[in-house]
């Protein structure tokens, strides 16, 4: 049974967006496809796009660059892509660590990090990255160019700022990982049920010239609320703090009494999802720390 | 239609395509390039996989336009000419090939490794076939045999065949032999009933209830029928025959009529020129419901204020009542010196065959059929030929089933899907009619594993004997009786265990709800009841202070004991030495170093777990098992063996093949197969209660050796010699110096009016009912194996890194293929343990989609150590047991165990729930009752 009516592939932004008003609501961008179709097929009963624009053949929307201190990923980057590109690994290690647990290889082949953020789940591992990396991501909202703060992306659970219909997620921009800076980003799942996870956790932390102190550090936790969000508490109880196991232990504490997640039928309970807090918050910090103090960056877990 | 440039398996193609097309569509049904299967179009099973400039993509949810001027690699791409691609060698070498339908899919994912990897380790298999799925394998076989091509693409030698040991190989029985038409399968020739394709051929749908319980009020089809490109839409008023199908009650409506039972129920169907238009067509029927009370669970379908839901049946919901009574139970109790007493739970699991259901009905009078006929990949063509012809009021001649190679079925494939409904069809329409169930269709529709409550005591004296064992099983039937009477009895008389036990009182409860039907699955029973009794095992153990493997040696099943249904062991029960192999290989995990029942390392609990098993072969019970098959001599030197026997990838055929060849004494590449074409091969009978290899491997077997006979007689005349001086030798027959080619005599036979053919049935021995005493089964498998798990105790994730395991299986026709039985049926196992759960709120299943059940893929695959016990049995070929379900019984309680040894939580309830599991280890609490289904 067919999902669409109507299938395009344009050259650039312009065209896709003057595609899908030239449809007027009836068009809708696709990417990988891995979650539209998906959604699609999962509604049932017979009700096809009428049309799908398909933005992974403009060569703006697929390239990852370096820009100065910044790294532009294009919406329509694989998280195949990602997680091969040495740069992301050494600057943005958690996204390459978040983009290898999505789905399996065919699905990361296709599948890509604006796909990820469109789609507006509130724990997706992409996005769970791009909060702690503090990334930004230019839009054509409403006819515009824009560039909107990645938690503003997101105005519910599945629901983006973005109208697929309308607007186009161009790219992805971040500042990269300086010395003494580091990522890392680990998630607790379950082997039953939706793949998704229980709990992610993504963190980027700055150690002092030292080495010893935090500087600063943004922690990013999900699922907690509708919308991606950040541990402001334990970000604040981290300044200055010596980069150590017992601080480590301290701000996992934190972060549990400090975070109020909740029971998902068929996920987890609210009360195991404050346990993982604990455990995630201890074994990224850990990571991060060591990766600042050491420059020593391997991505864990891709393709767990 | 658009133009569409694209590049596959190196031929470029410019032509008009519809833009709605998938890349798998277009594949298939644009190309004809059938190799590429379908099994879910939610890219979650990955069996879908081609390559996109090298890239492996599920092709199932492409855009085929995505892939303008792209160049496309499929499965038919992989070969060059007659010589294979090394993976596909190695997968038939290697045995990792069984129903096939996977096979392009994990090849096409590992092509695409080997090129970007020439060396890749486990991990980095595991890694890249994560989400290519595989239900008959286990992946064990899969691992090696990628591995093993690597080697070969590298110039170095392929490794070595894991091939098991057995004892007394003949010349081809108990040889590793390659299953019949595996290299079809390799190559994506191999043609499942989607594959095939008739000229004018209509698409049929099935609009299925939205209710689990509601009167139908009214039904209008007039819109559907005003739809252009529709050209049937039938109803409950248009079954022929009788409007009730069902293997043991006839008792589920082929479109319903009055009442709806389950989501799913079929109320109409249709059939139109395009899959689309059946699909509109569905939207525009107008049913009017009236919602009925639902009975959701089989508790409350038992109280007297639950709604009956077969006014017919004569004990009402209760579809039936099971009781084994041995001994005296009172006595027993009161002998015992220890009780435990608990309840577990398991939830309804999903087959998950990676094929879904297909049948296309093809009207007498179409070109090449003079009868109503069915393809169909089906376990029971012979019932299903019965079925089709009671609904369309046809005399059972008057229709043809024939039988497609089958895509898995584990017990899936037993009851009716489509097949009556595209024979109505096609008999309407005078079109053949092409019925193909959508993933998310069969999800719903299909008759599933039994959930059920199981509460049982089991005393023992303090010398480790046990004295008795009272039991109460629940079983939800569902909506349907399907094989529920059967699955239930057998959980019944199976919970035991596979002990002398004296005293039994055993009372199971198979009732009717709203739910999904429930029916046979791998196992049938015995895999629920196992997972109380061996965890009662191990509670019983613990209190008496007893080492759980010695307990289990004094209490196991040998020959002199009598069941709990009054069957005296005479025979091949192999129990013990079962327990010896994998006590052995426990001990020696520990490479001397002394064994350990459990140890920690970091935030890591590892511990062993232990458990045994046994299962009937057979059908059992006083019902008539017999098979008829048929071989057949050709000048050319082949023989062709025929049966209705079905394989849906255990091997059957080659079982049947490796018989006549022996008894022929003809090489086993001589032998063809023909199977389950209800006018071309005799009835096998239904592949169900692990039987085939036991009952037509013997029919195969007499049939070989009346036919040997025969052409023995013709070469002593052709020869002039007397008839029992002749030997045979690979095609040929000599005496003294003279000799003359099988092919030979066979020409001779037929210039001289004889039939070079054979036709045998066999019967296996009579059983007796239950609660008659005597013998209800022909004979039984026995299993040992233990679990090594791993505990996350900051987490609760669970892992299985490895089970040791040992099989009676009275003897290995096909050591490897066997093996590969074990290996896939442990892996199934571990699914029912750890993630697999088919969840249904209050009658409606959120299970709906394939990604929300998890089965285990190749990353959660652990080391299998596999032993083989070969205690023969008289009555089977050459000593032959069952061997289809015995590896998926014991898994569960094993691993439960374990988990207990690692972290001193016991699990009542499955799929474990890691969330539980945690919050109880935290709390110190000892007991986890809920399952992942729980979490709410």
């Amino acid at each position: 049974m067919k999902l669409w009516n109507h299938y395009h592939t344009p050259a650039t932004a312009d065209e896709a967006v003057s595609l899908l008003a030239q449809y007027a609501g009836q068009a809708q961008v696709i990417a990988g496809g891995t979650d539209l179709l998906v959604d699609k097929r999962a509604e049932g009963g017979y009700n096809p796009h009428e049309a799908l624009v398909d933005i992974t053949h403009i060569p703006e929307l697929c390239k990852i660059e370096e820009d100065g201190d910044f790294i532009t990923i294009g919406a329509g980057v694989t998280h195949t892509q990602i997680v091969k590109s040495a740069l992301i690994a050494h600057y943005a290690t958690c996204l390459v660590e978040s983009c290898g647990v999505v789905g399996g290889p065919q699905v990361r082949n296709v599948g890509t990090l604006g796909g990820n953020v469109a789609h507006a789940l509130p724990a997706g591992d992409g996005t769970t990255s791009l909060v702690a990396l503090d990334a930004e991501a230019d839009v054509i909202y409403m006819g515009e160019r824009k560039r909107v703060p990645i938690r503003d992306m997101y105005l519910g659970p599945g629901k983006s700022l973005l109208d697929s219909h309308r607007d186009l997620l161009v790219s992805f921009r971040f500042r990269r990982a300086a010395d003494r800076e580091a990522t890392a980003f680990k998630r607790i799942m379950r082997p039953q049920g939706v793949a998704l996870p229980i709990l992610g956790c993504a963190v980027w932390v700055r150690l002092d010239e030292t080495g010893a102190l935090f500087e600063a550090a943004r922690i990013a936790i999900a699922p907690i609320g509708p919308t991606p969000g950040r541990a402001d508490e334990v970000e604040h109880a981290l300044i200055g703090q010596p980069a150590t196991i017992e601080t480590v232990e301290r701000m996992a504490e934190l972060a549990q009494s400090t975070l109020h997640p909740r029971t998902s039928k068929y996920r987890a309970t609210a009360d195991y999802r404050r346990e993982m807090i604990g455990v995630l918050v201890r074994r990224t910090l850990t990571l991060a720390i060591y990766r600042a103090q050491t420059g020593d960056i391997v991505p864990e877990g891709v393709g767990a | 239609m658009t133009r569409l440039e694209i590049t596959v398996n190196g031929q470029y193609h410019d032509r008009d395509v519809s833009e709605s097309r998938t890349l798998a569509h277009f594949l298939r049904y644009d190309l004809g390039l059938t190799g590429t299967k379908i099994g879910c179009e939610e890219a979650e099973c990955g069996i879908c996989t081609v390559l996109v400039d090298g890239v492996p993509v599920d092709s199932c949810i492409y855009p085929v336009f995505k892939a303008y001027g792209r160049a496309v690699t499929t499965i038919e791409g992989l070969a060059h000419g007659d010589e294979l691609h090394p993976l596909q060698q190695e997968f038939i070498h290697h045995g990792a090939v069984q129903c096939g339908f996977c096979t392009p899919g994990l090849i096409m994912t590992s092509a695409a490794l080997l090129d970007e990897n020439p060396d890749p380790d486990e991990h980095d298999i595991k890694v890249a076939l994560k989400d290519t799925y595989c239900r008959c394998t286990g992946y064990t076989s899969v691992i090696r045999a990628i591995q093993s091509a690597a080697r070969q693409k590298r110039g170095l030698d392929p490794l070595l065949v894991n091939d098991p040991e057995v004892d007394e190989p003949m010349r081809v029985v108990s040889r590793s032999v390659p299953p019949q038409e595996v290299v079809a399968k390799v190559t994506g020739r191999a043609k499942y009933t989607d594959d095939y394709t008739f000229p004018d051929t209509l698409y049929g749908r099935t609009l299925r209830s939205p209710y689990p319980h509601a009167r139908i009020v009214s039904i209008n089809v007039d819109k559907a029928r005003a739809l252009p490109g529709v050209r049937a839409v039938l109803t409950h008023t248009d079954v022929p025959g009788e409007n009730r199908h069902g293997l043991v009650y006839r008792d589920w409506p082929v479109l319903c009529d009055t009442v709806v039972r389950y989501v799913g129920d079929a109320v109409a169907i249709v059939a139109a020129d395009s899959e689309d238009l059946a699909a509109q067509a569905l939207e525009l029927i107008e049913v009017e419901y009236e919602p009925l009370p639902v009975v959701a669970d089989p508790k409350y379908a038992h109280s007297p204020e639950a709604p009956v839901l077969h006014p017919d049946h004569p004990t009402g919901n209760l579809l039936k009542h099971i009781k084994v009574r041995h001994g005296d139970i009172e006595q027993g109790f009161a002998d015992a010196d220890v009780i435990v007493e608990r309840e577990y739970h398991t939830p309804t699991t999903e087959h998950a065959f990676l094929e879904p259901e297909c049948s296309i009905g093809v009207p007498a009078g179409y070109p090449g059929h003079d009868k109503l006929t069915v393809y169909v990949g089906s376990q029971i063509p012979y019932q299903d030929r019965n079925q089709i012809a009671l609904a369309v009021a046809l005399p059972e001649e008057s229709v043809r089933v024939i039988g497609t190679l089958i895509g898995g079925g584990f017990g899936g494939k037993e009851d009716i899907a489509g097949q009556i409904h595209s024979a109505m069809l096609a008999t309407v329409t005078g079109r053949p009619v092409k019925m193909l169930y959508t993933r998310q269709e069969s999800l719903i529709f299909h008759p599933k594993r039994h959930a059920t409550i199981i509460r049982i005591k089991t005393g023992a004296k303090r010398d480790g004997r046990l004295t008795a064992i009272q039991a109460e099983l629940y079983g939800d039937g569902g909506a349907y009786a399907s094989l529920s009477d059967k699955v239930m009895t057998r959980a019944t008389t199976h919970a035991t265990g596979p002990y002398d036990v004296p005293n039994a009182k055993i009372d199971c409860y198979a009732m009717y709800t709203n739910n999904v039907p429930s029916g046979a699955f791998r196992g049938f029973g015995v895999t629920q009841s196992a997972f109380a009794v061996e965890q009662n095992m191990d509670l019983l153990a613990e209190q008496l202070g007893m080492d759980p493997i010695e307990f289990r040696r004094i209490n196991a099943q040998k020959v002199g004991v009598t069941t709990a249904t009054g069957q005296l062991l005479r025979e091949s029960v192999g129990l013990l030495e079962t327990i010896d192999d994998v006590q052995r290989d426990m001990q020696a995990h520990h490479n001397g170093e002394g064994f350990r029942w459990s140890w920690k390392e970091g935030h890591k609990a590892y511990a062993w777990g232990f458990a045994c098993a046994y299962k009937n072969t057979g059908l059992g019970g006083g019902a008539p098992d017999k098979s008829e098959a048929e071989v057949e001599a050709y000048e050319d030197g082949t023989i062709q063996v025929r049966t209705a026997a079905a394989d849906m990838g255990q091997g059957i055929a080659h079982v049947v093949a490796q018989v006549a060849a022996e008894e022929m004494h003809v090489a086993y590449e001589n032998v063809k197969v023909l199977l389950c074409d209800t006018d071309l091969t005799p009835n096998g009978g239904p592949t169900t209660a692990s039987r085939q290899t036991y009952v037509s491997g013997n029919a195969a077997r007499l049939a070989a050796a009346a036919l040997r006979e025969a052409i023995t007689q013709s070469a002593a005349e052709m020869m002039d010699v007397p008839p029992d001086t002749i030997r045979y030798e690979e095609g040929l027959l000599r005496h003294n110096g003279k000799s003359v080619k099988l092919g030979e005599v066979v020409g001779w036979m037929k210039q001289n009016g004889l039939n070079p053919r054979a036709r045998q049935e066999y019967w296996a021995p009579k059983t007796q009912p239950l609660g008659t005493g005597g013998d209800m089964h022909v004979g039984f498998s026995y299993a040992t194996q233990a679990a090594l798990v791993e505990v996350d105790t900051d987490t609760g994730e669970v892992k299985v890194v490895k089970v040791l395991s040992s099989t009676d299986i009275g003897r290995a026709i096909n050591p490897l293929m066997l093996q590969g039985q074990i290996e896939g049926g442990i892996v199934m196992a571990m699914g029912h343990c750890l993630s697999e759960a088919f969840i249904i709120e209050d009658g409606v299943p959120w299970t709906r989609l394939l990604s929300r059940y998890k089965m285990p893929s190749i990353k959660h695959a652990p080391e299998i150590v596999s032993h083989l016990v070969e205690h023969r049995t008289a009555d089977g070929p050459y000593g032959a047991k069952g061997v289809g379900e015995i590896p998926s019984i014991n898994t569960t309680p094993a691993i439960c165990n374990a988990i207990y040894n690692a972290v001193g939580v016991r699990i009542y309830a499955t799929p474990v729930d890691q969330d539980a599991l945690l919050r109880a280890i935290r709390s110190g609490q000892r007991e986890v009752y809920t399952a992942w289904q729980d979490v709410k």
